[in-house]
């Protein structure tokens, strides 16, 4: 499997990352060494086994509806890039 | 050009004229020619203590901007969510309500997009394995039984909140963000594309919304947005079974408003392809102000969410038994409850839908009649003036001053014939904020109805010696005189005697 560039500048851009040319193809190529690598893992023969997203063994990990302490406000907008007043600023959202 | 562009000004104004005067034949012609496919996805905040997968008040407001967060739902880097077992435990509980299966094994997966609303830069939903499947909700609309399919119940988490600040004489331009919303748990009911009129969404909303108030899971506030519509609409040629272009309708935050809405949407849509013209499949929002749907510029790639199994959170395994001890604790639902009103205390159809419209009607009504009350009385009361001024004060029966025993010793007043009807309508207006035992207030004021025989004939003949005129013109053979005579005896009485008997009276005296 070759990966194609605009594959990883859409990938790129659903990041948010901003990448120069030079960066599209390095990391067109490394993607396409993990890719190549899963490609691989494909070839098991998985016929027998469960399909399953964790292996953990861990099932119904829940806790009870109780309340537990929240964060100062002062503590939770520490590290706001910015603030006004007791909210997180963000630039304009229009919709 | 001047010219040319006031002759294609007023065409356009002629078509708006039309649209306003013609706005309901318009709809009607073109569901003539096309049948809208109508499908709408619900969203319900679930009714918890807490966060869903953190222990952060859910109660987010009542609450100062930002007060209720913690490092698992401000997403800070190795904050480990855990799930909440009555989130769980409710949404099972929707989608049993809602004729749904329970698949013994589900997940969550993580949803990826930035928004300033989503401080993780994804929402926890679940995407391939949800908590239910393959439901349905059937209702009436017109006569005509609608059974609309339910696709899944599932589970996610609420996003914050963005207010959109900034002081306008400076043009200062941001927004504000409140994440005391992020993370509460919201349950999402996605149902098939099985509506065809705007009336039916309508009623499928109103049907689904008082099951979820029912079964104790959601408060139902559209106003609020505890409970959230969007819809999907298409409109195709009737006989056709495949889907045309989609559109999505946002921003309707009243039942009203979704009807509108989509009469808007089938309206629009509809011209369009009479013009040949194709649909676009986007977003579009609805502007209560302008009454009309507006398109809202849809981010390339929006859907691109990229979906993947959330690690933090090991999957569910929900038992039969945990499954058959949730079904067993469901509630009666409304539709099972109006039918056993109508069973057991012979109450009409209507009378019925009426009172277990909200829950809290149905259970004042149960009351009264526990209480002795006829149940036909307590239905008029609940349904007539009690409704009309809970409606007036905006205070339930149940918060008022009087509350339901004192409906009951009210109405049981009425019953036993101690006060008349307006009487005991004028001490329910009045004791209904203030409050007070209605026996005592009929004592104290001595608004008791006039029974003493002897008294009455004493007013009744003395009235007849006042009114010579009235009482020739009734001999005379006017009906309407007698209602003079009538008058003038409650008017002596201050309305407490019984209209019917001193009727009696006049007539069995004028005859002789």
């Amino acid at each position: 499997m070759t990966l194609a560039r605009d594959q990883v500048t859409h990938v790129a851009m659903l990041a948010r990352l901003g990448l120069s040319d030079e960066e599209v193809e390095r990391y067109r190529q490394q993607l396409d060494t993990i890719l190549a690598h899963v490609d691989r893992l494909q070839q098991v023969d998985t016929s027998k086994v469960a399909e399953t997203a964790q292996i953990g063994g861990l099932v119904n990990a829940w806790r009870e509806d109780v309340r537990g302490e929240c964060l100062p406000v002062e503590k939770a907008l520490a590290n706001a890039p910015k603030r006004r007043r007791d909210h997180f600023e963000v630039g304009a959202i229009q919709e | 050009m001047a010219h040319a562009d006031a002759a294609a000004g007023a065409r356009g104004d002629g078509d708006a004229v039309m649209t306003a005067t013609s706005a309901v034949s318009t709809l009607d012609q073109v569901m003539q020619r096309w049948e809208p496919v109508i499908g709408l996805e619900v969203h319900g905040q679930l009714l918890t203590q807490s966060k869903m997968f953190c222990g952060c008040s859910a109660d987010y407001i009542g609450s100062p901007p930002n007060s209720n967060t913690c490092p698992v739902c401000l997403g800070l880097p190795g904050m480990l969510p855990v799930m909440n077992r009555v989130a769980i435990e409710y949404t099972v509980r929707s989608a049993l309500a809602l004729n749904c299966e329970i698949p013994e094994h589900s997940k969550f997966d993580r949803k990826n997009y930035f928004y300033p609303d989503l401080p993780k830069g994804y929402q926890i939903s679940q995407w391939d394995m949800p908590l239910s499947l393959n439901g349905h909700l059937t209702f009436t609309v017109d006569g005509e039984e609608v059974r609309c399919g339910i696709t899944r119940v599932h589970l996610e988490e609420d996003t914050g909140t963005l207010q959109h600040a900034g002081d306008i004489l400076q043009q200062a331009r941001s927004s504000v963000v409140d994440l005391n919303r992020a993370g509460v748990p919201l349950m999402e009911i996605v149902g098939e594309p099985d509506l065809r009129t705007p009336a039916q969404a309508r009623e499928y909303l109103v049907r689904l919304r008082q099951i979820l108030v029912y079964i104790g899971v959601n408060d139902g506030n559209l106003e609020q947005g505890s409970f959230r519509c969007d819809a999907n609409i298409s409109l195709r040629k009737y006989g056709d079974t495949g889907l045309g272009v989609k559109v999505e309708v946002k921003n309707m935050n009243s039942f009203r408003a979704v009807q509108r809405a989509l009469e808007f949407e089938i309206v629009r849509q509809g011209r369009l392809l009479d013009q040949g013209q194709t649909i676009a499949q986007e977003t579009r929002g609805w502007v209560e102000a302008k009454g009309a749907t507006i398109s809202q510029r849809s981010k390339e790639y929006a859907h691109d969410y990229r979906y993947f199994p959330e690690p933090d959170l090991p999957p569910l395994h929900l038992s039969a038994e945990f499954v058959d001890r949730v079904r067993a604790a469901l509630p009666e639902l409304p539709q099972q409850l109006a039918e056993r009103l109508q069973r057991e205390h012979g109450l009409s159809a209507y009378d019925a839908a009426n009172l277990t419209a909200e829950r809290e009607d149905a259970r004042a009504f149960e009351a009264l009649v526990a209480a002795g009350v006829p149940a036909k009385v307590a239905a008029n009361w609940l349904m007539g003036e009690v409704a009309r001024l809970a409606r007036e004060t905006r205070i339930p029966l149940q918060g008022s001053g009087l509350g339901l025993e004192g409906l009951a010793s009210l109405i049981k007043l009425v019953e036993a014939g101690t006060i008349n009807g307006s009487t005991a309508k004028e001490l329910l207006e009045e004791l209904y904020l203030a409050g007070g035992d209605p026996a005592a207030a009929v004592r104290e004021r001595g608004l008791g109805q006039v029974s003493d025989q002897a008294e009455l004939e004493r007013l009744v003949d003395a009235v007849i010696a006042e009114n010579p005129a009235a009482v020739a013109d009734f001999q005379g053979g006017k009906e309407q005189a007698l209602q003079r005579l009538v008058g003038g005896v409650m008017k002596a009485t201050r309305g407490r005697a019984d209209a019917k008997v001193v009727t009696g009276l006049l007539r069995e005296r004028l005859a002789s």
